[in-house]
């Protein structure tokens, strides 16, 4: 039927593979959105670092594994803890020095950051990347009918799920979350009722880095871990957290799962354009609602 | 503007000053080494390119015809405009009299043109595309190390051969996976296979596990990786997850370097096919260069590295013997004589530029049968030039067609 658009329609056991291979992507889109989300929507800061603290945290997975002889599941958490810490690190040394000026600072800041680390692991790993083994309990695949479906990869969505889920209870749902939202939008009536707001904003902007690392060592296995990697998915992450709206988590999850979806569909029909589609929409969304899907205009 | 700010563009200025290029002197003749240094083709060339490249000027005497011979480098980020434009710059203002390396396949015909114009040398160590000395060619240009043709006639006759008849392709959507999937597909049909389809993947995917899907649905007994580097390495990786070989299909790598194999491990890697034209444990003499290139770069060479030693070794010896700079003079005298050292062996340039030499068909080892980090080959056989670069549909470059 459309074979003058040159596109060929799949059978339909392939295309709900498609699918979900699409889905599997957009776990990863939306866990690093989050974190984004999170930065951008309670500091204002806009976190360029985010993809090479994402290659930190599979980095640190392989240290773990290969120095120490730590496995994944302990690392899941261990990573993350020790990128999240080198993030404070950076927000207490470097970032709370610029708050008071234009976001275009931050932006500059955090992306000379990522410039740096990334050359630093460049230099000394190269770019072909390091192995990391799936774990033994997630090895294999199962046969749904339509595809086998490797377990990990199952393992991924509904971690990365969960994973958004819980941070956006804590952030809309908890009191601790009620102060950061609070702390955003009026920090000095927030402090002038005793709360510490600066230790506030570390521990956030350590916890979206730390996200990003979580998503880091779960990409660790399936993509090599390679000093590339973040630089390869922070545009397109940007892309998602700016069609979900930039200060909103629940659009960044939404539009994380629904972009990688798309691209899925893309790469199905027509895979010379997968690169690209998802700026074609953030164009299409910015001419339409200039503050992203769900994002609320200042 | 607040004062900060100023003074860090005051600074930024400045430092960008300093950075400026040393004046040129007609008393300097430069070598360029203009390679991918910091994306997925880093690895298989880049730095490590480099340092072969000074390591021959430094073996050749540092100087030739009285004048001193330096080495420039350039990252082309496989971006065609950025490589012609550092190439023409090179060429116009730096005294660059011959540029090596130049993997990507679309940098490599863009700087082709450039050198065709300026009627420089260069000598393509890194790319592969057969069009470089097919309807492309250039009377100054060498294409020194492999190209497709070698690729297809080795890796892909082997695979026909030992029974995978029929192939779907997972292509790089540039110049060079085109190439490469047009001379592996004409082997293929060549030798009785047929192919039953393709798909185009943007250079530099993470992902494949949606052309995975689509090869495994094609029913293909063979799936062609037409992709180099970091997106041949996410393949296999990404095929071993979705149980592409426990279904029964193979996977052939058209295109592997050792840097992608030590990456990938040999527990995944083992008992891969692939053709090359330098294994740097073949033989004593490929020993003895690999050990002084491993003593300054802790790796050892893939075959473009020492494809930039031995082309920038024998430039030098041809600019010394034909007594001159001028491109198409030490051209001839290039091609006056066959080529024999670590690097190539029997080799001799043709009129289309392209030097045709023993090419060699290597099994990736078992991790049981490996004795060190490196030691990751075994040579299964030897495909002699005339076999290995035979196109079977002719060539269409004017210096050879009828």
């Amino acid at each position: 039927m459309f074979e003058w658009l040159h596109i060929a329609v799949p059978p339909a056991p392939l295309f709900f593979a498609q699918l979900l291979v699409g889905l599997i992507n957009g776990a990863f889109y939306a866990m690093l959105s989050l974190g984004l989300a999170v930065i951008f929507g309670l500091l204002n800061i806009i976190n360029f670092t985010h993809g090479a603290q994402y290659m930190l945290g599979a980095f640190c997975a392989w240290f773990l594994l290969n120095w120490a002889g730590i496995g994944y599941w302990p690392s899941l958490v261990i990573a993350p803890i020790i990128v999240g810490i080198t993030g404070i690190g950076i927000e207490r040394l470097l970032l709370r020095r610029i708050a008071r000026l234009d976001h275009l600072y931050g932006l500059l800041l955090t992306f000379g950051l990522a410039l740096i680390i990334e050359g630093i692991f460049r230099q000394q790993y190269g770019s072909s990347g390091l192995p990391y083994t799936i774990p033994p309990e997630l090895q294999g695949a199962r046969n749904l009918g339509f595809m086998f479906l490797p377990n990990y990869r199952a393992w991924v969505v509904v971690a990365s799920l969960g994973v958004c889920l819980a941070t956006w209870f804590v952030i809309e749902r908890t009191r601790l979350g009620a102060y950061l939202r609070a702390a955003t939008e009026n920090p000095i009536l927030v402090r002038a009722f005793g709360i510490d707001v600066p230790r506030m904003v570390t521990l956030t902007y350590g916890g979206g880095v730390a996200l990003a690392a979580l998503a880091g060592v779960m990409a660790a296995p399936i993509y090599q871990v390679s000093p590339l990697m973040g630089s390869n998915i922070i545009i397109v992450v940007f892309a998602v957290v700016v069609i979900g709206g930039m200060g909103s988590i629940f659009g960044a999850i939404l539009s994380g799962f629904g972009l990688g979806l798309i691209e899925g569909l893309t790469k199905v029909f027509y895979p010379e354009a997968s690169s690209t589609v998802i700026f074609v929409i953030m164009a299409l969304v910015l001419l339409v609602k200039p503050a992203g899907l769900f994002g609320r205009t200042a | 503007m607040s004062r900060l700010a100023k003074l860090a563009i005051a600074a930024a200025v400045l430092g960008m000053a300093a950075g400026a290029q040393a004046q040129t002197t007609p008393d300097t003749i430069r070598v360029g080494v203009l390679a991918d240094m910091s994306s997925l083709y880093a690895d298989l060339g880049g730095p490590g390119s480099v340092e072969a490249a000074k390591m021959a000027v430094e073996d050749f005497g540092g100087s030739v015809l009285g004048k001193k011979v330096e080495v420039v480098s350039a990252d082309h980020q496989n971006k065609p405009d950025v490589g012609s434009s550092i190439a023409r710059q090179w060429f116009d203002q730096q005294n660059v009299q011959m540029i090596t390396d130049l993997t990507t396949s679309s940098v490599a015909l863009a700087v082709q043109e450039v050198a065709r114009e300026k009627n420089k040398i260069i000598m393509i160590t890194g790319a592969a595309s057969s069009d470089l000395t097919g309807k492309n060619c250039a009377p100054t240009a060498i294409h020194y190390e492999y190209d497709t043709t070698a690729l297809a006639n080795g890796t892909g006759a082997e695979v026909v051969k030992a029974g995978g008849k029929t192939w779907f392709f997972i292509t790089a959507d540039y110049a060079f996976g085109h190439a490469l999937q047009n001379d592996t597909a004409s082997v293929v049909e060549a030798n009785g296979g047929k192919v039953l389809g393709s798909v185009n993947v943007p250079l530099n995917s993470a992902d494949f596990s949606s052309y995975l899907l689509q090869a495994q649905a094609s029913k293909a007994q063979i799936i062609g990786l037409a992709n180099a580097g970091g997106d041949t390495i996410n393949s296999i990786k990404q095929a071993a997850e979705f149980g592409i070989v426990e279904g029964g299909q193979k996977l052939a790598a058209l295109l592997l370097f050792l840097s992608d194999v030590h990456s990938l491990g040999l527990k995944t890697a083992q008992g891969l096919n692939l053709t090359e034209s330098f294994y740097w444990d073949q033989d004593d003499q490929t020993r003895a260069w690999s050990k002084k290139f491993f003593d300054r770069t802790k790796k050892e060479p893939t075959m473009t590295q020492a494809g930039v030693y031995s082309a920038t070794m024998h430039w030098l010896e041809a600019v010394k013997a034909a007594n001159s700079i001028d491109g198409p003079t030490v051209i001839k005298q290039l091609k006056s004589k066959p080529i024999n050292d670590f690097d190539i062996r029997n080799g001799h340039i043709q009129d289309d530029g392209s030097l045709v030499h023993d090419m060699f068909l290597y099994e990736v080892k078992k991790p049981s049968e490996s004795k060190g980090e490196w030691d990751l080959y075994k040579l299964v056989a030897t495909i002699p030039g005339a076999q290995a670069f035979k196109r079977p549909h002719g060539n269409e470059c004017p210096a050879v067609k009828g």
